[in-house]
């Protein structure tokens, strides 16, 4: 039973570590090639929420909703480019945390102002709304599966396009060194308007493949943003391929630590005390767990190279 | 000499003719409710049930004209005391109803019975404000905080279950909660598993509920925690297995969300939209047409909230002034409560009746959580006789 248990428990995590690969990819590659603070990343995940149930309310369909929802996350996310970020660049880290919190303000409210308070809800597409059995008596749904091979088949294209395309030697080299890059003639603000746009998007898609999972809800991104910043620290900020190994570890050691801390403090303190310690240090975890990644490793898993 | 004494005649006279309408200016309630951020829907529901009720009442309660003032508390305690302080000092309102949240409620009720300003909660009912802390000036037309965590303790002792496996998130209102449930049951409890405030994927705990097969789950996740508990419960299979009792978790704010997930799932509460008076009918109708929404107990107790104030203004002549009057007169209302039997504790909290409610669709489409059986009759909360009648 613990082996399955187990099992469904990893596989709970991989779900979870992929979802915030998605949204931790376009953060690090905005900080990394841009040295640009989004923490408005956050809010481009639930505008991907948003759009996919106002979307597939209207077409009542939701591969429509998600193929709709898509350019106009990315659209969305050039707008902001053009209106806000833009005018940021040059300035120190202070200025871009200040009007990137403030536009979370602003779409916070102006999500609620459009659609209400209330949560909303998504239905799961009809063709995955079913669910396999796992374990004993345990139907894991079908669409869950789903948003893990989705993860998994945006990694292996980010991959081929950050290592094998013009487009990813670019954003590489963007990563390492900026200056140099636009020195060789390069137009770097159109690199760092596609490399921005793509991250929206990305972010959008997280928040989309989720929305009829999770609620639909104003600062739905707010705690998550948190857990982005945590992966692209621990993977070294700028690396695609340490966002994704730090993100799958974090959805493990969350997940993981979540179900079983409990029951392995239960060997060394007795029940009543490993129950209260073990739901205190569960949340705990992933944070001690960036720590000592930092300890050892300062500048993340895999740091880029400058 | 003649003219001078006539003029001051005639200014006397003046005045006393406009005395009565001095003593009629308007009446100020201040609304204090969560109204933005992830809880909102529940400050918008107590806000709308008291607009309803208002303009049931005619825009008069007691006869005298309102100003209702809405303020925000953004549930922030620091900030609802800031505007708390406003509606006291600038504003200078008479009642004070409001808020939702209980932390809210704690930071607010010393500044607000301080100033002898009546408080009249909707919705929030910490232990302490029904016992030790309790004061005269503080009502509740909702309930304490336990009672409907209560209910469903008491639910799963009838029904026999042994083995009930708790989750709540891990904050204070959340222990409450599995405390009040643990007041009338008495079985085995599993496991007692909090989550972090605003978890949003419960598919661990799921897997574990699964794994450790209990006779009932019961459980407290109010807002957007509960939307997704209760649909991804579905989804994993367990709600035609294990029965899902909870509070505060599928009612009329989060059965929209919900949709066909939630139904049949067991909730304790004091009223239901389908409850069969008249004046209830009457009120879900209205609510419905001006809001486009099934209203949710908040709604309710704000409308209540209401029809109190009205009816101790209405024994009082509409007079504010002799606050020990306005207390008897708010103690012993009467008034037709939409949830019927209701009657003010000497704790200021209601003494009233508990049932089990049932999430359920209606024939139009529409979800609302119906009466299955009534649990308690007549039913005091457990602070009632802590509360000291010298305080």
């Amino acid at each position: 039973m613990t082996a399955t248990l187990f099992f469904v428990q990893a596989l709970n995590g991989l779900q979870f570590g992929l979802i915030l690969f998605l949204i931790a990819a376009g953060l690090t590659l905005v900080f990394g090639v841009m040295d640009f603070i989004n923490l408005a990343h956050g809010v481009q995940y639930m505008v991907g929420a948003y759009l996919v149930a106002a979307f597939s309310a209207w077409t009542g369909s939701f591969g429509w909703a998600l193929l709709l929802a898509l350019p106009t996350a990315l659209a969305f996310g050039l707008l902001l480019e053009a209106l806000v970020f833009r005018h940021l660049y040059d300035r120190d880290h202070l200025d871009q945390v200040l009007a990137t919190f403030g536009v979370i303000l602003f779409l916070n409210q102006g999500v609620k102002f459009v659609w209400g308070a209330a949560p909303l809800s998504v239905p799961v597409p009809e063709i995955l709304s079913g669910s396999v059995e796992i374990a004993n008596g345990l139907l894991y749904p079908v669409y869950r599966l789903a948003i893990i091979a989705a993860g998994l088949v945006i990694a292996a294209l980010l991959y081929v396009l950050v290592n094998h395309t013009r487009v990813g030697m670019l954003v590489r080299a963007g990563a390492s060194n900026a200056a140099m890059v636009s020195a060789l003639g390069v137009n770097i603000q159109r690199l760092f308007m596609v490399v921005f746009g793509f991250g929206a998007m990305l972010a959008g898609f997280a928040g989309a493949m989720v929305a009829p999972i999770l609620s639909v809800e104003p600062g739905m991104g707010d705690n998550i943003l948190i857990l982005a910043f945590v992966v692209i620290v621990i993977g070294g900020i700028g690396s695609i391929r340490g966002a994704f190994l730090a993100a799958l570890l974090i959805g493990l050691v969350d997940t993981v630590g979540r179900s079983f801390a409990p029951n392995l403090l239960r060997l060394v303190l007795d029940p009543a005390a490993a129950s209260q310690t073990g739901r205190a240090i569960a949340p705990m975890l992933i944070y001690v767990f960036m720590a000592a990644v930092l300890f050892f490793r300062p500048s993340g898993l895999f740091p880029v190279k400058r | 000499m003649n003219a001078t004494i006539k003029t001051l005649g005639l200014a006397a006279a003046v005045t006393l003719a406009a005395a009565p309408a001095v003593a009629q200016e308007k009446l100020k309630v201040g609304l204090l409710l969560t109204l933005s951020g992830p809880s909102a829907v529940l400050g918008q529901h107590a806000r709308d049930g008291f607009q309803l009720a208002m303009k049931d009442l005619g825009g008069k309660l007691g006869g005298r004209d309102v100003e209702v003032i809405v303020v925000d508390d953004e549930l922030k305690p620091d900030v609802a005391v800031t505007k708390v302080k406003g509606l006291i000092e600038r504003d200078k309102v008479d009642f004070v109803v409001g808020p939702i949240f209980s932390n809210v409620a704690v930071a607010t009720h010393k500044p607000i019975v301080d100033s002898k300003t009546f408080y009249i909660s909707v919705n929030a009912g910490p232990s302490n404000l029904a016992g030790k802390s309790c004061n005269p000036y503080f009502f509740a037309t909702s309930y304490q905080n336990d009672q409907n965590h209560e209910v469903l303790g008491k639910v799963a002792q009838d029904r026999g279950y042994k083995k009930v496996y708790l989750l709540a998130p891990n904050y204070q209102a959340g222990k409450d909660a599995l405390a009040g449930f643990k007041r009338h049951y008495k079985g085995e409890i599993v496991e007692e598993s909090y989550t972090p405030l605003n978890t949003l994927d419960f598919q661990p705990e799921l897997a574990k509920i699964a794994s450790m097969q209990p006779d009932a789950i019961f459980t407290f996740m109010p807002g957007g925690m509960g939307v997704n508990l209760v649909k991804q419960y579905r989804a994993a299979g367990l709600a035609d297995r294990i029965p899902f009792l909870s509070a505060f978790t599928v009612d009329e704010t989060n059965l929209p969300a919900q949709q066909d997930a939630a139904v049949n799932m067991l909730s304790g509460s004091n009223w239901a939209p389908n409850m069969d008076t008249p004046a209830n009918k009457k009120f879900v109708a209205a609510f419905e047409a001006a809001y486009n929404a099934v209203p949710a107990s908040y709604a309710m107790h704000s409308y209540d909230a209401a029809l109190l104030i009205d009816a101790a203004l209405k024994a009082t002549g509409g007079k504010t002034d002799n606050k020990d009057a306005l207390r008897a007169a708010i103690q012993k209302a009467e008034f037709k409560s939409l949830r019927g039997d209701f009657k003010l504790g000497a704790n200021g909290f209601p003494i009233q009746d508990f049932y089990l409610v049932k999430a359920a669709k209606r024939s139009d489409g529409k979800m609302q959580t119906e009466i299955v059986e009534k649990v308690f009759d007549d039913y005091t909360d457990a602070y009632a006789k802590e509360c000291a009648p010298t305080n």
